[in-house]
C-alpha cells in the first residue's frame, strides 16, 4: 500500500489549513455561500437534505486497518455512528457539522486520508479494480498507475475548473470490475509484444445521457500516460461545452466531435505536451510500485476448505473468489443484508472489518463500486474464523452479485438532488427475493437503483435498472433492462411506463419469472435478455 | 401557506422560520405570506440561516405540511432510519411523508 | 506579491480580432472562447496579454495561460474579471503574473494563498519543480 512521504504529508496538511481558513472566513461572514460552495465542494463537503455531508476519498478503494478504524472513529465522534460506502469507492457521512469539518480533515490527514476533489468540477478520486493485486486474471497491479494519476491530478492548476466533474478508472484485467468504460477516462493496462501500455477509453459516463467510452488510443506507452491524460483533459477544458450543465461532460464533446476528430486533436496536443517533460521518470513509478509489492503469501498454504458447516459453505460459494496465490482467497463482504441500507455500515461493523483485515488480510481492505468491502489476501484456512466473525456482526449475507446485492444511491432519503427514494425500493426488492434458493436460481443478476437522472446508482448499467422520477409530486419508478458495467458493457433499455413503489417490485418479479421461462442452459439474465430481446419481457410486465 | 426553510450554517440542521427565529421543528413554522423574500435576505445576511428558500405548504390539524415530498422528508428525517428522525418513538411517523 | 494586484484598465488592450487585423498593438485581451494559439506568431511583440474570466467557474483561461507560456511568452499575463483569492494560486501556476479582480481582494489573503503550498505535484508554467523531481534529485 502507498505510504505518504514528507511531501504528501505536507500537501494534505496545507489543504487542511487552507480549508480551515475558508471555513473560518465563511463562519465569520467574510465570504458568501455562493463563494464558499465551490470551495467546500472541492473538499467533499455538500449541503444535503438534512445536514452537511462529507465525502471522504478512498483512493482506488484501498485502505489499511488504521485508516478503516479512523473511518469508524469519524462516524462515532462527528456523525451518527455510521457511514455510507459509495459507487465511487468512497465513504460519505450524512450528519456533519460545518464547524467540525476542519477537525475531521485533520483526523483524516493523521492516517494519510483526505476529502480532496471528491466533488467539484475537477478530477475526482481515481477508481480501480477492487481485486487489484489479488486477482488471478490481472496482468499487473493497476494501483501504482492509479496512485501516479492521483498525485498528478491533485491540485492540478489547469484542470480544477473544468466544464464538469471528471472521473478516471484504471484496470489491468480483461474482466472489468470497475465499470471502466463508463468513466470520463477509462484506462486499461494491456500487453503488446511483451510490453505493457495503456489503452485509453475516453468519453463514457452515465447520468442523463449515458455513453460507453470509445477507444481513443489502443496503446499509450506507460511513460507517456500522464502526458496523454493531460492532452485529453486540455482538449476537454478548452472545448467542452460550458453553456449547458447537462451537456458539459466530456462524453458530449466527443459525441459531438466524433471520436476520430477528438483523437486527432488529442494527438496534436499530445505531441506538444510530451515536449514539456511532465511525465515522471521510471524511478518515481518504481518508488510507488514498490509500495504495492504483493504481500508475502505462503503458496504452500492448505488449499482445502472444511465445508462441514452448511451456512459457511453457502457463503464460501457465493462471496469468496479465487486468489492468484494457491491456498488463498479473496473475501467479499456484502453490505447488503436483506432489509438493510445498501452500502451503510455502523462504526462497530467498520471496526470489525478493520480488525479482520489486520488479523487475516495483510492489513488490507478494499471498497468496491458495488458498495461492498473486500478482504483481498486471506488464507483459505482462516475463512471459517472470518465468516464466524462476520456472521456475528450481520456482515455474512451470502448474496454477492445476486439480485439482493443491490447498488442504490442514497436517494430522496438523504440527497437534495434526488427525485425519489431509492433505499426503500431496494429494501422491498430484497425482501421479495429474500429466499436464498430463489436468488441462486436466478444467478448473477445486477440490480441498480438511482433516485434521479444523475445515475449515482448506475441504473443504466444494471442487468435490471431502476430510475426514480418525480411524476407530479409523487415518486415513480422506471424500469430498464439489459445494461452492464462489466467487460460486456451495455446500456439498459427502458421497458415502458413507470410504476409506484410496490408496482416496481411486482414488475421485477414478472421479469425474473419470464427469464426463468425463457432461459437456455447456462444463460445469465442479461444473456437471455440479449438473445430474446425486450418483447417477451414487455409482454410479461404490461400484458 | 408559504413557509421558509433552510439549514443552520454551523450544524447544517434543517430549520424553519417561526416568525422571530429558526426552529428544527416544522410544527413551529409560520405562514410568511408575501414577506418571505424580505425575511430571507435579512436572515441569510445575518448568517442565522444558510441556503434558505420559500416553499408552499398547507395547514393541517397536525401542523404545517410542505407541498413537496422532499421538504416533508427534510422536516422529518430519513424515512429509512426512523431512529434518526425527529420522531424516533413514533413508528408511523414516516406515513406523514407519503 | 501584492504589487501584482492590478486595479485594471490602465493599458489599452485590443480584442483578439482587432489585434490580428491591425497588429501593431502591444496589449491584447483574450476571451475564454478565443484560441490562445492565434497569438503565438506575435508573442515577442506583446507586452501584455489579458485573459478574461467572466465567471470564475469558466476555467478555459487556465489553459490559455499555459499555452502562451509554453510557447515562450515572457510578457505580462494578466487574469482579469471574476478572479477570486481562492483561485490565484492556480492561476499563478498556469503562468499568470498579474491579477485584475473585479471585486477587491484582501492583499493579506492573496499573500496567504500564494505562500500556502509547500510544493506541487505536477509541472505547470510557473517553473516550480514538481514533487516527483524533488524526490529523485
Amino acid at each position: 500500500m502507498y505510504k505518504y512521504d514528507e511531501y504528501d504529508h505536507a500537501m494534505v496538511a496545507a489543504r487542511v489549513a487552507e480549508f480551515s481558513d475558508q471555513v473560518r472566513r465563511r463562519l465569520a461572514g467574510e465570504i458568501t455561500e455562493d463563494q464558499f460552495k465551490p470551495l467546500r465542494l472541492m473538499n467533499g463537503l455538500y449541503l444535503q437534505l438534512h445536514a452537511y455531508m462529507l465525502r471522504v476519498a478512498v483512493p482506488y478503494g484501498t485502505l489499511d486497518s488504521r485508516q478503516m478504524r479512523m473511518l469508524a472513529h469519524i462516524a462515532r465522534k462527528y456523525d451518527r455512528d455510521y457511514g455510507h460506502f459509495t459507487t465511487r469507492q468512497n465513504i460519505q457521512y450524512n450528519w456533519i457539522k460545518l464547524e467540525d469539518a476542519p477537525a475531521i480533515l485533520e483526523d483524516l490527514a493523521s492516517v494519510e486520508m483526505h476529502a480532496i476533489q471528491t466533488s467539484g468540477n475537477c478530477i475526482r478520486n481515481i477508481s480501480s479494480d477492487q481485486w487489484a493485486g489479488a486477482a488471478a486474471d490481472e496482468i499487473t497491479d493497476p494501483r501504482p498507475w492509479a496512485e501516479l494519476l492521483r498525485q498528478w491530478s491533485s491540485f492540478h492548476p489547469e484542470f480544477s475548473y473544468l466544464p464538469r466533474k471528471f472521473k478516471i478508472a484504471v484496470i489491468a484485467a480483461d474482466e472489468d470490475r470497475a465499470a471502466m468504460r463508463l468513466h470520463d477516462i477509462g484506462i486499461q493496462i494491456v500487453e503488446k509484444d511483451g510490453v505493457h501500455g495503456a489503452a485509453f477509453y475516453v468519453g463514457g459516463g452515465m447520468g442523463r445521457t449515458p455513453m460507453i467510452a470509445p477507444l481513443i488510443k489502443d496503446f499509450v506507452p506507460l511513460e507517456d500516460m500522464l502526458s496523454y491524460a493531460e492532452a485529453c483533459l486540455r482538449v476537454y477544458n478548452r472545448y467542452g461545452r460550458r453553456d449547458n450543465i447537462y451537456k458539459a461532460r466530456i462524453k458530449i464533446l466527443i459525441h459531438e466531435l466524433g471520436a476520430d476528430e477528438y483523437r486527432r486533436q488529442v494527438e496534436e496536443e499530445f505531441a506538444h505536451v510530451k515536449s514539456l517533460g511532465i511525465d515522471p521518470p521510471k524511478a518515481e513509478f518504481d518508488r510507488i510500485a514498490k509500495q504495492f509489492a504483493p504481500p508475502a503469501l505462503d503458496a504452500s498454504a492448505p488449499d482445502a476448505i472444511d465445508r462441514s458447516d452448511p451456512d459457511f459453505a453457502v457463503w464460501v460459494d457465493q462471496n469468496v473468489a479465487a486468489h492468484k496465490v494457491p491456498g488463498h482467497a479473496i473475501v467479499n463482504i456484502s453490505l447488503k443484508p436483506i432489509g438493510g441500507i445498501p452500502g451503510d455500515a455502523s462504526s462497530a461493523q467498520i471496526d470489525l472489518m478493520a480488525d479482520l483485515a489486520e488479523r487475516y488480510s495483510h492489513d488490507e481492505l478494499r471498497v468496491t463500486h458495488a458498495q461492498n468491502i473486500v478482504l483481498p489476501h486471506v488464507r483459505k484456512a482462516d475463512l471459517y474464523a472470518i465468516w464466524q466473525a462476520l456472521d456475528a456482526a450481520g456482515l455474512a449475507t451470502p448474496n454477492l452479485d445476486l439480485i439482493s446485492d443491490i447498488i442504490a444511491c442514497p436517494g430522496l432519503d438523504y440527497c437534495s438532488l434526488a427525485n425519489a427514494r431509492s433505499i426503500p425500493v431496494a429494501q422491498k426488492i430484497a425482501a421479495r427475493f429474500s429466499d436464498l434458493g430463489r436468488q441462486k436460481e436466478l444467478g448473477e443478476l445486477k440490480l441498480k437503483i438511482s433516485g434521479c437522472i444523475n445515475a449515482c446508482g448506475h441504473h443504466h448499467a444494471g442487468h435490471i435498472g431502476i430510475l426514480g422520477v418525480d411524476r407530479k409530486g409523487t415518486e415513480n419508478y422506471q424500469l430498464l433492462l439489459g445494461g452492464s458495467g462489466a467487460e460486456d458493457v451495455s446500456l439498459g433499455t427502458i421497458t415502458g411506463p413507470g410504476f409506484d413503489e410496490d408496482g416496481i417490485v411486482d414488475a421485477i418479479e414478472r421479469v425474473t419469472d419470464r427469464y426463468l421461462a425463457e432461459r437456455s442452459e447456462g444463460e445469465r439474465f442479461v444473456d437471455t435478455f440479449r438473445r430474446v430481446g425486450m418483447a417477451p419481457f414487455k409482454e410479461a410486465i404490461y400484458g | 401557506m408559504k413557509l421558509l426553510t433552510g439549514n443552520d450554517l454551523k450544524t447544517g440542521f434543517v430549520t424553519w422560520w417561526t416568525g422571530s427565529d429558526w426552529s428544527i421543528h416544522i410544527e413551529d413554522a409560520v405562514d410568511v405570506g408575501e414577506h418571505g423574500e424580505a425575511i430571507l435576505a435579512v436572515e441569510e445576511a445575518a448568517r442565522r440561516v444558510n441556503a434558505p428558500y420559500i416553499i408552499s405548504g398547507e395547514m393541517t390539524p397536525d401542523g404545517p405540511r410542505p407541498a413537496h415530498i422532499k421538504d416533508r422528508i427534510r422536516a422529518l428525517g430519513p424515512t429509512v432510519r426512523p431512529d434518526l428522525t425527529l420522531k424516533p418513538a413514533d413508528p408511523a411517523a414516516g406515513d406523514w411523508v407519503i | 506579491m501584492v504589487e501584482h494586484l492590478q486595479t485594471g484598465g490602465e493599458e489599452p488592450c485590443v480584442t483578439l480580432d482587432a489585434f490580428l487585423e491591425q497588429s501593431n498593438a502591444t496589449a491584447v485581451r483574450l476571451e475564454p472562447d478565443e484560441d490562445a494559439r492565434a497569438l503565438i506568431p506575435f508573442l515577442d511583440r506583446l507586452a501584455l496579454i489579458e485573459v478574461a474570466f467572466p465567471k470564475f467557474r469558466d476555467g478555459r483561461g487556465y489553459s490559455s495561460a499555459r499555452i502562451l507560456r509554453e510557447a515562450g511568452y515572457t510578457g505580462e499575463l494578466r487574469a482579469q474579471g471574476d478572479v477570486l483569492v481562492d483561485q490565484i494560486a492556480y492561476m499563478k501556476r498556469c503562468g499568470f503574473d498579474s491579477f485584475a479582480p473585479e471585486k477587491p481582494i484582501n492583499p493579506a489573503d492573496v499573500e496567504a494563498a500564494l505562500t500556502r503550498w509547500p510544493a506541487h505535484y505536477q509541472g505547470a508554467a510557473d517553473g516550480a519543480v514538481p514533487i516527483w523531481k524533488l524526490r529523485h534529485g
